[in-house]
């Protein structure tokens, strides 16, 4: 089998062809997707042959080679699906799936946007695509209220919460007064758990944890009484715990006023506590749908079963499952606006160059199936032959604060903690719990405010830039956002080459082939030195992180939610490289991340974070299967699990109000 | 709030005091002699050393600052030959030129340069606000095409064809304005604004076209933010997101833009106000530069330096004002 590579051109004539059907033993809710069924009492929402085309980008067709001259590319290709009132659907895909784009068809936000939608689109009886400015408006909020994935972003700055509320409040109830508009607002924030919802209705979002935000945000949605909820991934930018009581809340909601569910997201985990239906999509077309317990549980397509395959289980030690056998989809698709006409087969599948190596040809042999390997120390002390790796890193009391007098926070307090040549340690916690300031005191990007930071048995907490210099080559750090990390305006090559030249020993042929051969360690192809970074998709960039991380042959790696922002699929790779790098070359890992699945999957062990403290650590099984301090227990309660009919999100429902303020 | 005002001053005083030193040390180095400029050409070496002696021309720099200071803090008494003259307080001392106080002399030329930048500020807010408002709404349409033209062309004229135009059409051959000549606001305000309206209108014209440009492109990037797609998606009228949402947002460049403009219009006006014959800072600047009239010299800058920095401090507390998570610390 091979990856499917999705075309955007040339598919338009055999769409009904390739649409997936309703088929045997699928659930009654798309079997009303058929013309014959239109005199039956009309679904909440139905979407028939939508289609959503955006403008290719102008420099598309001077970087790709055949077929690059469709006009549009198409993000939703003939997708049709049926919603119940009253009923929950979920959206699942990776990033580019075009999951986001049928949220967004539903209110027609793409009107004016230059993008193309065709098909029909009904909700609630009225039909959006073809609605006027003035009737869409209505639909908008009144029929249908969005809820975004950055709640942050998307309220405004500059105005209260409360007011914002009214605002949308008297768009739609015109005889509203300002102040009814304004009771209205405090009672629906008040209605999904935002305390002392009076006072706070006059503060501004950056005055509102993230938590709280999302909350206000779905309070804007109630407060016009809509028929339908549609959720733009409402949880990814929070923490598992603040998810749990989010993902409750909807459920609440939905059981309280009997509005319809849309929630779209790439968590199959988030989906599977929280919607009746599922559809899965790849590459603006449906692959699969029916009930979520099914799909979940016995998918029939090898692309579910692979998405289903790459997710990280919190719940299982590494290694106890066998690999899939599957297609890898990860990256193709994306990268076919851009560099995969004229690219080879993208490196994470196919081994580029003539010589495959190690992680390119199993990444390549075994797909993105399979749990990461199991860890990487136990194997480094096998094959190095010492009884006990040397102890690279030793912190002692360590403390960090930022701001000073009155504004004096602190971001780090009192950490300990040892790490080993060729060992893994991971570190959880929600976000503000100081884990990246720990991180980046460690490479020494931060200074410490105090207690002590010995490295190879030598101090370095206190050193200068001058003296830090040699240890900088061995202390290197992997970021989070592989987008924002690399110079958009240096190729590749070069900012691999950056820590390369300010080290200095190295000749300028040297060093083009050291970097050469570094893409090529990372799975990627040599020859890609003078590419930028937007012509690569993410997991190929946090590759090119990786590559300039490990330049300088540096013997310990501060990976800070080195996969946080990439699918599934992508980040299992990722995982799998950097799993494979340390075994091959002895390096000790600190892997930073919120995702309590994932640290499991690397980690030899494991330190739990709350308000800058190590709340708990241990050998990575003995916690995550014997946690000791409640606070892990919380946080490994509220991950959403796949599997089963088990919905661990009414367990913290009542922990709702507690957490927010 | 306070604290903050207080030490913002505090620097501005600083900036200033700097500024007055590095004004006196280069015309203390500036070739030519203020004496002879003075004199006038018939001037007898007798007479010259006299003059010399009374501008204290002779006396080392750092006696003169002091000098300086000492009239600016606590008046200054000078012998104009017979008698002696007392000058109060925030001395500036006296004009090498004319013997007038350049007290008095700021204070007679300081309201009509302050007319013309604050008049002028206010037309080219509307019209350059207005126009990138009109050219963001209308994207890609004839509408903004022609506003684009417009302020391209505005700010490619320099402002004394803009100003002889202006001169031309509508005080020679339409009649409808007088030529300009100063009235002061106290007098007749009526009067003050018809005269001023020209002038206005020429700074307006060239300055509002880069406002129309950074409003049109802040307003854009605004309008690309994720809050504006969540009003959208609740049906919140267009006109409504503009004006309620998107506006806000984007005028701290603005703000900081028209600051930075306002206060260096003060000593920068020189073309506009010879051109419609007003008798503001700028001539006085370019009159006492070319005679060497040192006192008028610091007296001008110092005003002009003053007005930059209140200008930029205003701007300041107004960002605030638009944004609350801003904080003045």
């Amino acid at each position: 089998m091979s990856a499917q590579r999705w075309e955007p051109e040339g598919v338009t004539t055999e769409r009904n062809a390739t649409r997936v059907g309703p088929g045997p033993g699928q659930n009654a809710t798309e079997a009303a997707t058929g013309p014959e069924q239109a005199s039956a009492p009309e679904p909440l929402v139905r979407v028939e042959d939508l289609s959503v085309g955006f403008p290719a980008a102008d420099g598309g067709a001077a970087t790709s080679g055949p077929g690059a001259g469709a006009a549009t590319v198409r993000a939703v290709d003939g997708l049709s699906f049926t919603l119940e009132p009253g009923a929950a659907l979920g959206i699942v895909g990776e990033s580019g799936s075009g999951k986001s784009t049928v949220a967004f068809a539903l209110l027609d936000l793409h009107r004016g946007t230059g993008a193309q939608a065709s098909g029909v689109v009904r909700v609630a009886g009225r039909d959006v695509l073809t609605a006027d400015d003035a009737a869409l408006r209505r639909i908008r909020g009144g029929v249908a209220a969005m809820v975004f994935q950055d709640p942050l972003s998307s309220l405004d700055p500059y105005l209260a919460i409360g007011d914002q509320i009214a605002e949308v409040y008297r768009v739609h109830h015109r005889g509203a007064s300002r102040r009814a508009a304004r009771a209205r607002a405090v009672e629906v924030l008040d209605r999904v758990g935002i305390p002392d919802a009076a006072r706070r209705s006059r503060s501004r979002p950056h005055e509102f944890s993230g938590g709280m935000r999302q909350r206000a945000l779905i309070a804007m949605a109630l407060s016009c009484e809509p028929r339908l909820l549609i959720a733009d991934e409402p949880t990814t930018a929070l923490d598992v715990t603040v998810q749990a009581q989010i993902l409750a809340l909807l459920a609440e909601l939905r059981a309280e006023t009997g509005m319809g569910l849309l929630l779209v997201t790439h968590d199959l985990g988030v989906a599977a506590s929280s919607v009746d239906d599922l559809l899965v999509m790849r590459a603006g077309r449906a692959v699969e749908r029916g009930p979520v317990n099914a799909v979940l549980s016995a998918p029939r397509e090898p692309y579910t079963r692979a998405l289903l395959a790459a997710v990280p289980r919190v719940e299982q030690a590494c290694g106890d499952r066998a690999p899939v056998p599957v297609p890898a989809p990860a990256e193709s698709r994306r990268e076919a606006g851009t560099t995969a006409e004229t690219a080879p087969e993208p490196a994470t599948e196919a081994a580029p160059g003539g010589e495959p190596k190690a992680a390119a040809s199993d990444a390549a042999g075994r797909g993105l199936a399979g749990p990461a390997p199991t860890t990487a120390a136990a194997a480094y002390r096998e094959a190095s032959g010492a009884a006990e790796p040397e102890l690279l890193l030793e912190v002692a009391g360590l403390r960090r604060e930022f701001g000073g007098r009155r504004a004096r926070t602190v971001a780090v307090d009192d950490v300990s903690l040892t790490l080993r040549a060729g060992e893994t340690l991971g570190v959880v916690g929600e976000s503000g719990s100081g884990k990246t300031t720990l991180g980046r005191m460690i490479v020494r990007l931060l200074e410490p405010s105090g207690g002590s930071l010995r490295y190879r048995g030598r101090e370095i907490g206190g050193l200068r830039e001058r003296q830090l210099r040699p240890f900088r080559s061995e202390l290197q750090m992997v970021f989070q956002d592989p987008v924002a990390s690399l110079n958009p305006r240096r190729s590749i090559g070069e900012s691999i080459a950056d820590p390369l030249r300010a080290a200095g020993r190295l000749t300028g042929p040297e060093i083009v082939a050291r970097v050469r051969g570094l893409l090529e360690r990372v799975g990627l192809d040599p020859d890609w030195y003078h590419r930028y970074p937007h012509e690569f998709s993410g997991g190929q960039r946090q590759r090119v992180g990786i590559a300039r991380a490990l330049a300088p042959e540096p013997r310990l790696i501060v990976c800070d939610e080195p996969v946080s922002a990439l699918d599934v699929t992508t980040q299992a790779q990722i995982v799998r490289l950097l799993g494979d790098l340390q075994r091959e070359l002895g390096l000790a890992l600190i892997f930073i991340a919120h995702d309590l699945a994932v640290v499991r999957q690397v980690s030899d062990r494991v330190a739990v974070m709350r308000g800058g403290r190590i709340v708990e650590e241990g050998e990575t099984d003995a916690v995550y299967d014997d946690p000791q301090h409640p606070y892990t227990r919380s946080l490994l309660a509220a991950v959403p699990l796949l599997a089963g009919a088990e919905r661990p999100v009414e367990a913290v429902a009542t922990e709702r109000v507690e957490a927010v303020v | 709030m306070i604290p903050y005002l207080l030490r913002r001053v505090a620097g501005a005083v600083l900036v200033l005091f700097v500024l007055s030193i590095v004004v006196y040390a280069m015309f203390y180095a500036v070739p030519g002699d203020p004496a002879k400029l003075a004199c006038g050409p018939r001037c007898n070496p007798e007479q010259l050393a006299q003059v010399r002696d009374q501008l204290r021309l002779d006396d080392p720099l750092p006696v003169r600052y002091w000098h300086f200071l000492q009239g600016l803090f606590v008046g200054q008494d000078f012998s104009t030959g017979t008698s002696v003259l007392h000058c109060d307080a925030p001395c500036f001392g006296l004009s090498y030129q004319n013997d007038q106080q350049v007290t008095e002399l700021i204070s007679q030329r300081l309201p009509v340069t302050a007319s013309l930048a604050l008049g002028a500020m206010v037309l080219w807010l509307i019209l350059g606000v207005g126009t990138g408002l009109l050219s963001a709404l209308r994207r890609g349409g004839i509408t903004e095409r022609v506003l684009t033209w417009f302020t391209l062309a505005g700010t490619a004229t320099p402002v004394f064809i803009i100003g002889l135009l202006l001169l031309m059409v509508f005080c020679a051959q339409l009649r409808w304005l007088p030529f300009p000549s100063y009235v002061p606001l106290t007098e007749n305000p009526e009067q003050w604004a018809w005269n001023m309206l020209l002038p206005w209108t020429a700074l307006a014209l060239i300055e509002s076209a880069k406002y129309a440009r950074l409003t049109r492109s802040s307003l854009l990037e605004t309008l690309a933010d994720d809050h504006i797609r969540t009003f959208r998606a609740y049906g919140v009228s267009e006109r409504a997101i503009v004006g309620r949402h998107a506006l806000r947002g984007a005028l701290p460049p603005v703000i900081a833009l028209t600051a930075l403009d306002l206060g260096s219009l003060f000593g920068s006006a020189m073309l506009t106000e010879t051109l419609f014959g007003l008798p503001g800072l700028g001539q006085l600047l370019v009159h006492s530069v070319r005679t060497i009239d040192l006192p008028v010299v610091v007296a001008v800058v110092l005003v002009t330096g003053a007005a930059v920095v209140i200008a930029n401090i205003v701007a300041d507390l107004l960002y605030a004002a638009t944004d609350r998570r801003v904080t003045l610390t």
